[in-house]
């Protein structure tokens, strides 16, 4: 099912891909809870980050040890071959040379797209500039999978759909699922126009919304995203739409039982820390979730498929 | 073929020639008004090129409002050069001359992939920097013509000609 060289868009994922990778994902989360594996014994995985990164750095880091792989990590830039010049189709030609995958985040888009075309093995993306970054967007899916549902999901994307990569990307994704979509952010931060046709042209239902109050009860997943200071220049103007998408406890009092929380992380404001204890908190199980599904796709990469 | 052209359009009329036919080689029709400079640059013909080429601009067309025409002696464009066209010229045909005759005579069609012909609107796009890479578009919709650079995924609609490299 999964015949993929390379992991760099959502766009080239079918259902049926994007299925096997979470089934075997499911399988392998003992692991991520650290049964002990060597799947992966003697092959390496190089991480050549060219901007900061926690979660995803660590959390492929992790995937790779639980399965008995190693790692090799691109130093900091200012040390590296990088500051002399160097340009990322020699940089990914000749670090291809040393591992048996590569995981890439660069500041441009499409970087890591061309990687793949210079690389001597497989290429995972994780984050290019504004563009894509599939591996957030398939543990999203795991984690709505495991805890609500895939199939005519009622989702509230919130917060920064302009800029916020994650969001454009799942949003893709879920259409694959017939799901039932509500946008919801101030104006200045609405998903581009390209994307919302390009969903409405798959028949997924879309609409858009200022209002987070008007959907929190009747959603199954409420997708938080984090509202960037920079984006106004206006200081009164930020903090009048960041308090507008804050999530306290009360705000959730009449939401559905089985609603879940989610948010791709770090969050600053968006998520009073007293909601974390209620039953609808799964940003942490998210977060966590990265493991299994960065497992799997490094199992079917270089670890001999499914 | 639109070689010889009447100041009022009407066949009635002595007809004069604004430019004289050319013996061999290709003659660019019906390309919209104004847009045969753009035309040139997508054949990679500049003002150092040793052709000898003729360009007519903003005629009367029944078919266009206003047409371009662009002749090119002693060379014979080949397919994949002139389907090129179709990203500025959709409506544009392509006559191969021999001996003042037409041989061929056709339409542009946009192949599915573009490459190095227009860069990428995305100022961050990889395709944008000094990596050895080429700018390449795949062409999703062609009337109107819609582009999706290959590197950042972003789409290209308006201003095509702004792009061209």
């Amino acid at each position: 099912m999964f015949k993929k060289r390379h992991v760099l868009s959502m766009r080239e994922f079918s259902r049926e891909e994007i299925d096997s990778v979470l089934d075997l994902a499911s399988s392998l989360e003992p692991f991520a809870r650290g049964k002990k594996s060597d799947m992966l014994a003697g092959k390496i995985l190089a991480l050549l980050f060219f901007e900061p990164s926690t979660r995803t750095r660590m959390s492929f880091e992790t995937a790779m040890k639980r399965l008995g792989g190693g790692v090799i990590n691109l130093g900091p830039a200012e040390g590296s071959s990088i500051s002399k010049g160097e340009s990322l189709a020699d940089t990914v030609r000749v670090i291809g040379g040393y591992a048996d995958a590569l995981v890439i985040r660069h500041p441009k888009e499409g970087s890591a797209r061309l990687a793949s075309e210079f690389s001597p093995v497989p290429v995972l993306n994780a984050g290019d500039g504004a563009g894509h970054h599939p591996t957030q967007t398939l543990l999203d899916l795991y984690t709505i999978k495991k805890d609500s549902r895939l199939d005519d999901l009622s989702i509230a994307l919130v917060g920064d759909l302009k800029y916020g990569r994650t969001v454009h990307s799942l949003a893709y994704a879920l259409s694959l699922y017939g799901a039932d979509i509500t946008l919801v952010s101030p104006p200045t931060l609405r998903m581009p126009e390209p994307i919302k046709s390009d969903l409405s042209s798959k028949g997924t239902r879309v609409r858009e919304t200022c209002d987070l109050n008007e959907v929190v009860n009747n959603v199954d997943v409420l997708y938080m995203t984090r509202i960037q200071r920079e984006r106004f220049p206006d200081p009164v103007e930020y903090k009048k739409v960041a308090s507008s998408y804050r999530l306290t406890p009360e705000f959730l009092a009449n939401a559905r039982k089985n609603l879940i929380i989610m948010h791709p992380l770090p969050r600053v404001d968006e998520i009073a820390p007293a909601v974390d204890a209620t039953s609808h908190a799964r940003y942490f199980q998210q977060s966590f979730y990265g493991v299994p599904v960065r497992m799997a796709l490094l199992k079917m990469l270089i670890g001999g498929g499914a | 073929m639109a070689e010889a052209v009447s100041r009022d359009g009407s066949r009635d009329e002595p007809r004069e020639l604004r430019v004289k036919p050319i013996k061999n080689g290709t003659v660019i029709d019906h390309i919209a008004g104004g847009q045969a400079l753009n035309v040139l640059k997508i054949l990679g013909i500049s003002g150092t090129t040793d052709a000898t080429v003729s360009v007519v601009m903003n005629v009367e067309s029944g078919k266009l409002d206003k047409k371009d025409i662009v002749k090119v002696e002693d060379r014979e464009l080949k397919e994949d050069e002139v389907n090129r066209i179709a990203l500025i010229a959709p409506a544009a045909t392509i006559n191969i001359i021999r001996d003042y005759k037409v041989v061929e005579k056709r339409h542009v069609d946009l192949p599915g992939e573009i490459v190095s012909v227009v860069r990428c609107q995305n100022p961050n796009c990889i395709s944008n920097t000094s990596e050895p890479i080429k700018s390449r578009m795949l062409v999703k919709a062609k009337n109107p013509v819609l582009l999706r650079c290959i590197y950042c995924e972003q789409p290209l609609t308006d201003r095509l000609a702004e792009y061209l490299i």
